[in-house]
């Protein structure tokens, strides 16, 4: 049998010498590497990283906390976390299907860099920073500006996304998320949406809200998160969610799920519907 | 630790296991390739489907999207390992296996999930097995059975003639559950060549080779083109309209179509980059008619006309008209077309997923140049069929293979190529106007459909000839006049989709019948009762028919339906994005071929050692003709179903029983089990010299024949063997009493029909136009119910890919082939299913029984669309009926 270029090496130190040698796929959960091709085997050289243990799991840090980047889908739904990530565990249900969510990991989500990648939103809105190693150190960009477009990143060849932070601050609040599709399970969505508040004294302190499969790269809506501030989390809330707000920070394209006038009004019933979950649950005790 | 190549290790079904392998392959090629086990089922190597799911450490994961090397050191479960569970005979018990090729993804599924949560909810179980499709039971019965995963027997098998009616269990149904049934892509053979077609990538494309030896020889492979085709390279389903070439010559006419084929050795084959193949494409015209035969690429028209229709449309009290438009559907059966070809002397034997052996063996016959006798068809488990197994795809191909090479041949479609180049149902336009009198009686109706057929003819003819037929619908119908046209394009083949065009025609229908009923204030299931269609009434086609059952149908629904319509509308007096409504929608469907000869052959034998066999050639592609036709037979003879042997369908060893297709086996097939069964029974009475009440037992070596008073003892070694080892035996044919059809589509079409009506409980977010469908009641009449088990689990089917004709599901040329930008239904879509069955006896039907394969899926379309409609005033017109449609229909109904 030929010698075949599939290297899984134990260390991120191994890892990153072998991404400096010269090119090769990095593979993870391959949720999306074979799909794409109809070949029995992945074309090689490939870097698997699922076998560094120190990138799977989910830590609180003294900034806030850190997701490592082979930490599976399912992880998520299983981990103890704070009430501001349970638009994150729900998007995790809607990550394919539990076969995929047992397989997928996050960082192949958002190295995917699908404008429908069902944990971008939620990540958005959870002012994530996606950690970046090479041989010759690390660095840390904004989600927002690690994804540049549909099927892009500014990861460079020669760097692996090692982890996930979510700041302290935005580990505060509670969450939503809602994802509309054709069918139940194990879809494509036509339109989601992530939404998290900080409410003190019955008002909101901080919103953050972003909206996918309705632009290239899934996008916050800052106009009005801003409006937000301030107002009464009471049932008329979501009033404030025009779709004429929302509308600008959207270019939906027209595709078979959908037409774009659709995405745009169903983007702004389901940020509606997020505001409400949030301003109408009863808050735990 | 870097792993280079060399020995993997990893733990399988509890034992370890060491192998040479590739760390980059699929865990499901390693398991099924490399290892032997092929209960682990590949269908769509996307994870879209999941029927590969084994459980790694425990965790229900895609083999498919699995390296081998994430694998290694840890514990793989698959349905090999899992030993006849509890959660197996549950299956078993409950009918949860249909075809079988997604049992083992649901199976490990589930197994995996019950193990983290024991005593789960329905929707617990639903969410769970959200990422495994099934595309034959509509999801209810696996999720029963999960529920229910005790050990335990299916029900005891009947006594002596109380087979028929009984809750038999799916008597070829144990290896199905245990994983173990072999598919298209699970028969090997030493040696076999790996085969693979070169494809057009578009159309209409002409093409030209380069030097194919050279790269052959370069890639040590054997490459064939139409040149090698020894005899006719043309095939069709229609003796009038075979069109089709086994491999394209010089011209492709849709993308998808095969114009060459690699064979070699399977690691070869399927490594090699297909794009560097030596060929030239062109474009050709895309304004050139598809076929010169036809200028104005119409294959055909058909139609039905009685009365006067425009007069009565003149003289209505009222008229209703609508158009509707339906797209392509995809049959997306779990199993890829799979098989293997391969020489026994002289003959060429074929083992591939089929509905229809008798029609491969001629066609293939004939493009090889062969004479039928010297080509065996043996059906492999076919994994869903649903009409596009009907025709030829990989028979021929590997069957030249085969020929040409003398090894064996075998072939397995990906999941896009069998997208892309098998047949779908035809897309639609449709318009048409029905009126009534004052009474609410329907006085006449017109309907205009064109049909886009495709690149061949296929079953074009079929669709435009029943759908004049049936457009009708189970009503009475005076004054009538319906025209199908089926018209050729450069896109995908529309072949035979369960229902043959009848599904869009009623949606037409059912839909402007609401109409009406709304116009003249009727309640809409009253005004279908009024113009059902009864006992000494005749069709639009001028027959009188006897042992209608719709009536019968509807007045089932007609409690439910108050009910139903009274939670609606307290639902909707609660001011909320949730509108709810109500639908309604009848079936009927001709069972059989119309007009044209479908006879069926059963034959059933004593051997000399007191074994019962019966030849059984009904290819039971999940739907039940291997327990209903020996059921049937079984009660005939007057000797216990658990006697009988079956001999499954394989053109060597059983009489030919025609095609799985037009709800025909139960009827036509049944027809000739009851008949063989009964001709035996007279044998052996006569030869005791008993009367008819006689009761029979068999027992090793001889047959005993007892009347009370008088018992006979037939010592089977005693008499003289027969013809095909038999010493007893039996052989009939039925074939429906048809006439055929005038210029006026006048005449009796069918023998025999079946009939259903079905109600729909919906609500729509009318804030999104998102459609949730609650409760389907399904009443349909059977005639006589052979077995409700399987029947039920023919409703449910039916029922889930109505639901995601009518909401999800649209086949987009180049651009859906996959199974997740095509949509099918998952557990989380399906609805409560309350089947309903009617038993008003066929005078023509075995012991009364009338089909239903077809007619389940007829009515749960229109009946959503009128739902709809009741939910929110609006009426989609155009089909599937996604978020965006729904919603736009909203904002013009309100305008």
């Amino acid at each position: 049998m030929p010698e075949i270029a599939y290297h899984r090496p134990d260390t991120l130190a191994q890892a990153l010498s072998l991404l400096q040698s010269g090119q090769h796929r990095i593979a993870a959960g391959c949720t999306d590497l074979f799909p794409a091709t109809q070949a029995p085997a992945l074309d090689g050289p490939v870097l698997d990283i699922t076998g560094i243990d120190d990138l799977r799991g989910i830590s609180r840090t003294d900034d806030g906390l850190r997701m490592g980047a082979t930490t599976r889908w399912a992880d998520v739904i299983k981990a103890n976390l704070p009430p501001a990530f349970d638009m994150l565990k729900a998007a995790a249900r809607e990550v394919g299907s539990v076969q995929i969510q047992n397989s997928a990991t996050l960082a192949g989500n958002l190295c995917n860099a699908s404008p429908a990648a069902d944990g971008v939103p939620c990540l958005l809105a959870l002012d994530a920073q996606v950690e970046l190693a090479s041989e010759n150190g690390h660095r840390i960009l904004p989600l927002s500006e690690f994804l540049t477009g549909p099927r892009r990143t500014a990861l460079r060849p020669d760097e692996i996304l090692t982890a996930i932070e979510v700041p302290a601050q935005a580990c505060q609040g509670r969450s939503s998320f809602r994802k509309l599709g054709a069918r139940k399970y194990l879809v494509i969505s036509i339109a989601m949406v992530a939404t998290r508040l900080v409410v003190q004294d019955d008002k909101v302190a901080e919103a953050a809200i972003s909206v996918g499969s309705c632009s290239a790269v899934a996008t916050r809506l800052p106009e009005l998160e801003q409006a937000l501030v301030g107002r009464t989390a009471d049932r008329a809330l979501p009033d404030i969610a025009t779709p004429d707000v929302i509308a600008r920070r959207l270019s939906p394209i027209d595709d078979i799920r959908a037409d774009a006038g659709y995405r745009t009004r169903a983007a702004a019933e389901l940020v509606k519907r997020t505001l409400r979950d949030i301003a109408t649950r009863e808050v735990p005790a | 630790m870097n792993r280079p190549v060399g020995t993997m290790t990893l733990t399988v079904n509890g034992s370890e296991v060491s192998l040479p392998a590739d760390p980059a392959r699929r865990l499901s090629e390693v398991l099924r390739e490399q290892l032997g086990l092929r209960g682990t089922k590949v269908g769509c190597d996307a994870g879209d489907c999941g029927a590969c799911t084994v459980l790694l450490d425990g965790a229900p994961t895609c083999a498919c999207l699995t390296p081998l090397a994430q694998a290694a050191g840890r514990s793989v479960e698959t349905v090999e390992g899992l030993g006849n569970s509890p959660l197996q005979q549950a299956f078993l018990r409950h009918g949860a296996a249909q075809c079988g090729i997604c049992t083992p993804g649901m199976l490990m599924t589930a197994t995996g999930f019950l193990r983290e949560m024991p005593s789960p909810t329905r929707t617990d179980v639903e969410e769970a097995l959200g990422g495994v499709l099934c595309r034959c039971t509509g999801y209810t019965k696996i999720i029963d059975a999960i529920l229910d995963a005790a050990p335990g027997a299916p029900e005891a098998m009947p006594a002596s003639g109380h087979a028929v009616g009984a809750h038999v269990a799916r008597l070829d149904g144990a290896p199905k559950v245990a994983g173990c049934e072999v598919f298209g892509a699970d028969h090997i053979r030493e040696d076999a060549l790996l085969v693979r077609a070169v494809r057009a990538p578009g159309a209409p494309l002409t093409f030209e080779f380069g030097p194919l030896s050279d790269w052959a020889d370069s890639k040590g492979v054997e490459v064939l083109t139409s040149r090698d085709i020894p005899g006719r390279n043309r095939f069709g389903v229609i003796p009038a309209f075979v069109d089709q070439p086994a491999l394209a010559e010089g011209y492709a006419r849709l993308k998808g179509e095969a114009v060459a084929l690699v064979a070699g050795p399977a690691e070869i084959v399927s490594a090699l980059d297909l794009k560097d193949f030596p060929i030239k494409w062109a474009q050709a015209d895309v304004d050139a008619p598809v076929h010169a035969s036809h200028p104005d690429n119409r294959l055909i028209s058909g139609k039905v006309r009685r009365g006067d229709v425009l007069s009565a449309m003149e003289r209505a009290a009222f008229v209703a008209e609508g158009s509707m438009e339906t797209p392509y559907v995809e049959h997306a059966y779990i199993e890829p077309e799979a098989g293997i070809a391969w020489m026994e002397g002289d003959t060429l034997v074929i083992q591939a997923c089929t509905q229809a052996p008798i029609m491969d063996r001629d066609d293939t016959a004939a493009i090889l140049g062969l004479p039928n006798e010297n080509v065996r068809i043996i059906p492999a488990a076919t994994g869903g069929g649903f009409g596009a197994k009907l025709d030829l795809s990989l028979q021929p191909l590997i069957g030249l293979v085969a020929l040409k090479t003398g090894r064996a041949a075998r072939m397995i479609y990906t999941r896009a190529e069998s997208m892309a180049s098998t047949t779908k149902r035809h897309p639609s336009r449709m318009s048409g106007r029905v009126s009534a009198d004052a009474q609410g009686r329907i006085t006449g109706m017109e309907f205009d459909g064109d049909f886009n057929t495709g690149a061949y003819a296929s079953w074009g003819p079929t669709v435009s000839g029943r759908v004049p037929v049936h457009a009708s619908g189970p009503y009475y119908i005076p004054n009538y006049h319906a025209e199908a046209r089926a018209n050729y394009s450069y896109e995908p083949i529309s072949g035979a989709f369960r229902g043959f065009g009848v599904p869009q025609a009623a949606i037409l229908q059912e839909t402007i019948f609401d109409d009406l009923a709304m116009q003249i204030g009727m309640d809409r299931l009253a005004f279908r009762h009024l113009n059902a269609l009864r006992d000494g009434l005749d069709t639009v086609c001028g027959q009188v028919l006897q042992g209608v059952g719709i009536a019968q149908c509807l007045d089932a629904l007609k409690d439910p339906w108050e009910k139903a319509c009274a939670r609606a509308q307290a639902a909707n007096d609660r001011a909320d994005a949730q509108r709810h409504g109500v639908g309604v929608a009848s079936c009927w469907y001709g069972c059989g071929n119309t007009a044209i000869a479908n006879p069926s052959t059963i034959r059933v034998g004593l051997t000399a050692q007191g074994r019962l066999f019966l030849h059984q050639g009904a290819v039971d592609i999940g739907q039940g003709s291997n327990t209903v036709i020996p059921q049937i037979c079984a009660d005939a003879l007057g000797l216990p179903l658990a006697q009988m042997e079956i001999i499954g369908a394989d053109t060597a060893l059983t009489p030919d029983c025609g095609k799985t297709s037009g709800s025909r086996q139960t009827y036509v097939t049944g027809s000739a089990a009851l008949r063989a069964g009964q001709s035996l029974r007279a044998q052996i009475l006569a030869l005791t010299n008993m009367g008819a009440e006689a009761t029979l037992s068999l027992e090793p070596g001889s047959l005993i024949v007892s009347d009370g008073h008088v018992e006979r003892r037939i010592q089977l070694a005693d008499l003289k063997e027969q013809a095909n080892g038999y010493v007893l035996s039996a052989e009939e044919t039925y074939d429906p009493p048809t006439k055929p059809l005038d210029e006026n589509g006048q005449g009796a079409p069918y023998a025999v029909y079946g009939y259903g009506a079905q109600m729909v409980e919906l609500s729509v977010d009318v804030k999104l136009g998102t459609v949730k469908v609650h409760k389907i009641t399904a009443a349909h009449d059977l005639g006589r119910v052979i077995n409700p088990a399987l029947a039920e689990g023919q409703v449910h089917g039916g029922i889930a890919q109505g639901l995601g004709l009518a909401l999800m599901e649209e086949f987009i040329p180049g651009r859906t082939e996959n199974l997740h930008d095509y949509l099918i239904p998952t557990t989380g879509d399906m609805p409560e299913i309350e089947t309903l069955f009617i038993e008003v006896p066929d005078p023509e039907g075995p012991m009364g029984a009338k089909g239903l394969g077809e007619h389940v899926l007829i009515p749960t379309a229109p009946a959503i669309l009128n739902a709809i409609r009741h939910a929110t005033g609006a009426l989609v017109t155009q089909l599937p009926a996604l978020p965006h449609r729904v919603l736009a229909a909203i904002e013009q109904a309100q305008r």
